[in-house]
């Protein structure tokens, strides 16, 4: 399909009274619990928030919002599940919310795995086994299942597994039974699930750049799987597009959390005897900023809505909101840091948890660049070819 | 072809006092102290300074033979990277300011590395706005009682002395109320907390000056012009923050390694633009500093300083966040995140997230690049200052 003009063009981008209240209450819940010292303890090891936050989204049936309603879940749409991230982020709540809540839950939506769904939709955690910076099912190394129905291999560098709120079910992506053709694809392709507290299975948690949301590197060896029938490529990629149009949301949370925390502060700091924010050169910026958080938050919703729709722009409409939301929440929080000086140095006060989230966050399913190669495909701009056209004629 | 000339006498006059040195005092054999203080006592320690101060009064270009031809001996060096401030910044300042005695008892102890410095200038209430602060000085008999809090000093809980800026007339304007003094930290009216950075780590401190002593010997300049010896060691410390070294020293190199060794998934076509841009600008970074190095030569630095630690601070700031995105996956980990109290800034050593993250203090500390930026423009290029409210008005009257 080519790029057309008006694409998606009936598609709503303003939250509705649900979505308000939703956010509303979300805000609420977060604010009591999961002040900036809290999340700053997990970079000491202290992880207990996690769990405390997870059972306060339960409470509210938010881990339930994209499992259907005939496994338990709430059938609600991929629009307040953005809505969700994105008062999330703003909280740098670390919770595993994109990795289980969205990327895990429409994987097993699309193999229609119901038993594992219900599971998540009553507070449960799945995690799919890729590496966090992966987000084309192409991409997918597969590990190795054996005639006896265990898998092994290992897995650098995966969102979701380990931290305050570890999975309870990892979904892995596996070959044929060694090489051999299997049932559901030509490479008999599939997903298997495997519990982490399985013989066989190591989870060793890593020092992440981004401790709320914490990385481990996974290592099976002969563990124990179960097979979830289905097309395993077709799942896996919707679980990593739904991660991708979502993910956009909790970058856009955190670049406007980035400029309010920002304005707020200028307004009040004064130096040379006045307001900071009254200097023009940092007034300007902001307003530059605040253009920019705007257009993430329109983005990050356009690919929200496109998924609620299953509308064709889609692909379109994370290639853009991928690439642009990372880019701004990188700007916006670096921003927040010069802007608040040697305050935002400091690690007293939460600049840097934002700007560890967002720098990370930028990689996770996908970089800006490898968005933007997806839109070059997507919108007929192909790369250069050097070795293509021979050299450019001066006669 | 050699040069001709007075450089040329110097360099062969130079090697020979090195060659003397090293003959007195084989490094092989000498404890590493006494080596400096020798190689200090040889005025070989920066040839740059007057005679008597470890120094030769020659031009400050030649430091390199002095350096090049004990580092092939074998000798130690003072290790500056751990006494950056007092090299940079404290030793300018009292080669301008210091009277012949200050010279004689701060210089040697400084360069040989026995004493650290740290930089007590920041408060709470005066970052940019370094002329507001509060701290008081305030005169007993032959010396000074100091009180007030200091924040962000990098190095406090090494250091043995402080160049401190602290206000002696209230009364006055902001500006012409302060005094300069080196103080000394190891005394109980010093208290230094560390102050955890983004990083993990306690680089810089809060310091609480309770009633605490410095005698008037040991101020810098006279009271009330506190504000333009300050105003010197800021140039001195934005130049020494931004001279750049040879071509791929420093970020470039780790960034271009990391290039070279990324895997091919994550050498785009956007990276690779990017990453030259950055090479381009590193090198026009590193031949300006070569021009400012020669300029210096000349004389003492001017706000052109402020440009070059501008142009450093956005370098190290793009290349280290190039540099996670080649990383890939492991880009998105950390080596470490314990609270430690390190003796140096090492932005070689750590990994590609710690590079990151503390490349974001380049554009603050030492002045940030919005003040450098109002520099530039109102003293280099001359364009109207903003409206001040607070320049004629005494510092007590000034609202807070
Ligand atoms: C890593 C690090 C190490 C440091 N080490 C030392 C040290 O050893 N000793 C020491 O004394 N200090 C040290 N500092 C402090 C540093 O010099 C100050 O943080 C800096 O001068 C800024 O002051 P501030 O933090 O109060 O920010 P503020 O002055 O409050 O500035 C807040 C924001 O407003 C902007 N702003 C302020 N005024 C203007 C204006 N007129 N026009 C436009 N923008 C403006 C600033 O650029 C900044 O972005 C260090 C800081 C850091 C980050």
């Amino acid at each position: 399909m080519s790029a057309t003009t008006g694409a998606g063009a009936d598609l709503v981008l303003l939250p509705d009274d649900v979505e308000e209240d939703l956010r509303a209450s979300l805000d609420r819940a977060l604010a009591a619990r999961c002040t900036p010292a809290r999340v700053a303890a997990a970079y000491d090891g202290d992880e207990s928030l996690a769990g405390e936050l997870w059972t306060a989204l339960v409470d509210l049936g938010l881990p339930a919002l994209l499992v259907p309603e005939e496994h338990g879940g709430a059938g609600a749409g991929a629009r307040e599940a953005a809505a969700v991230l994105d008062v999330l982020a703003r909280h740098a709540a670390p919770v595993p919310y994109l990795s289980s809540a969205v990327v895990a839950a429409t994987t097993l939506t699309a193999l229609g795995a119901g038993g594992l769904l219900g599971d998540l939709a009553a507070g449960g955690t799945a995690a799919l086994l890729v590496p966090a910076t992966l987000h084309r099912a192409d991409d997918v190394v597969p590990l190795v299942r054996h005639d006896d129905g265990t898998v092994s291999g290992s897995v650098r560098s995966v969102t979701g597994v380990a931290g305050g709120v570890p999975a309870g079910v990892l979904l892995v992506p596996v070959a044929g039974p060694d090489g051999a053709d299997g049932a559901d694809g030509a490479d008999g392709a599939a997903l298997v699930a495997v519990r982490p507290g399985d013989p066989g299975v190591d989870v060793a948690p890593v020092v992440s750049l981004d401790m709320t949301a914490p990385l481990a590197d996974v290592r099976l060896d002969r563990a124990p799987a179960t097979e979830l029938p289905g097309d395993a490529r077709a799942a896996v990629s919707a679980g990593l597009a739904a991660g991708a149009a979502l993910g956009a949301s909790a970058l856009a949370g955190t670049a406007t959390w980035a400029l309010t925390t920002t304005v707020a502060y200028l307004q009040q700091r004064r130096q040379f005897g006045r307001v900071v924010g009254g200097y023009q050169a940092l007034k300007h910026r902001l307003a530059d900023l605040y253009a920019e958080v705007e257009q993430a938050t329109a983005t990050a919703r356009y690919a929200a809505a496109a998924l609620a729709a299953d509308d064709p722009d889609l692909a379109v409409a994370t290639a853009v909101a991928q690439s642009w939301c990372s880019e701004v929440a990188v700007h916006a929080t670096e921003e927040a840091v010069q802007l608040h000086g040697g305050l935002g140095m400091t690690w007293e006060h939460p600049c840097h948890l934002h700007l560890k989230r967002a720098r990370a966050g930028a990689l996770v399913l996908g970089s800006p660049a490898a968005h933007r190669d997806d839109l070059a495909t997507l919108v007929d701009l192909p790369p250069p070819h050097p070795d293509q056209g021979g050299s450019p004629s001066w006669t | 072809m050699t040069t001709a000339g007075p450089a040329a006498g110097h360099r062969a006059d130079l090697e020979a006092r090195v060659d003397a040195l090293l003959a007195a005092h084989d490094p092989a054999t000498t404890e590493r102290q006494a080596f400096l203080d020798a190689r200090y006592d040889a005025g070989l320690a920066w040839v740059h300074v007057p005679e008597g101060h470890g120094g030769l009064g020659l031009p400050r270009a030649l430091q390199p033979v002095v350096d090049d031809r004990l580092g092939a001996a074998g000798a130690p060096d003072n290790d500056p990277r751990r006494n950056g401030i007092g090299l940079g910044m404290a030793a300018p300042t009292i080669l301008a300011f210091g009277t012949p005695a200050q010279q004689e008892r701060l210089l040697r102890p400084l360069w040989t590395g026995r004493e650290i410095w740290c930089q007590l200038f920041s408060e709470p209430g005066a970052g940019s706005d370094l002329a507001a602060v509060a701290t008081r000085a305030i005169p007993d008999g032959d010396r000074w009682r100091v009180t007030g809090q200091k924040v962000w000093t990098s190095s406090a809980h090494l250091a043995d002395r402080a160049l401190l800026l602290a206000r002696t007339d209230p009364d006055a304007p902001k500006h012409r109320g302060l005094t300069y003094f080196a103080l000394d930290m190891r005394q109980p009216g010093v208290e230094v907390r560390p102050l955890r950075q983004l990083t993990g780590e306690a680089e810089f401190n809060e310091v609480f000056l309770t009633d605490a002593v410095v005698d008037d010997a040991d101020r810098l300049g006279d009271v009330g012009a506190g504000w333009q010896v300050a105003n010197a060691t800021l140039m001195s410390e934005r130049v020494a923050i931004g001279s750049g070294a040879a071509r791929e020293a420093g970020m470039l190199g780790v960034v271009a390694d990391a290039w070279r060794t990324a895997p091919s998934g994550h050498r785009t076509a956007d990276a690779h633009q990017r990453l030259l841009r950055l090479w381009v600008e590193s090198e026009a970074l590193r031949t300006t500093g070569m021009r400012l190095a020669q300029k210096l030569a000349a004389g003492a630095p001017g706000p052109e300083g402020s440009a070059m630690k501008l142009g450093f601070a956005r370098l190290a700031q793009q290349l280290s966040s190039l540099e996670v995105e080649l990383r890939g996956d492991d880009g998105l980990r950390y080596d470490d995140w314990t609270l430690r109290r390190p003796d140096q800034v090492d932005m070689t050593g750590r990994d590609t997230g710690y590079r990151y993250l503390r490349a974001k203090g380049n554009s603050i500390e030492g002045g940030t690049s919005e003040v450098l930026r109002n520099i530039i423009a109102e003293r280099v290029l001359g364009l109207p200052s903003e409206h001040r409210v607070d320049k004629d008005v005494a510092w007590k009257d000034l609202p807070r």
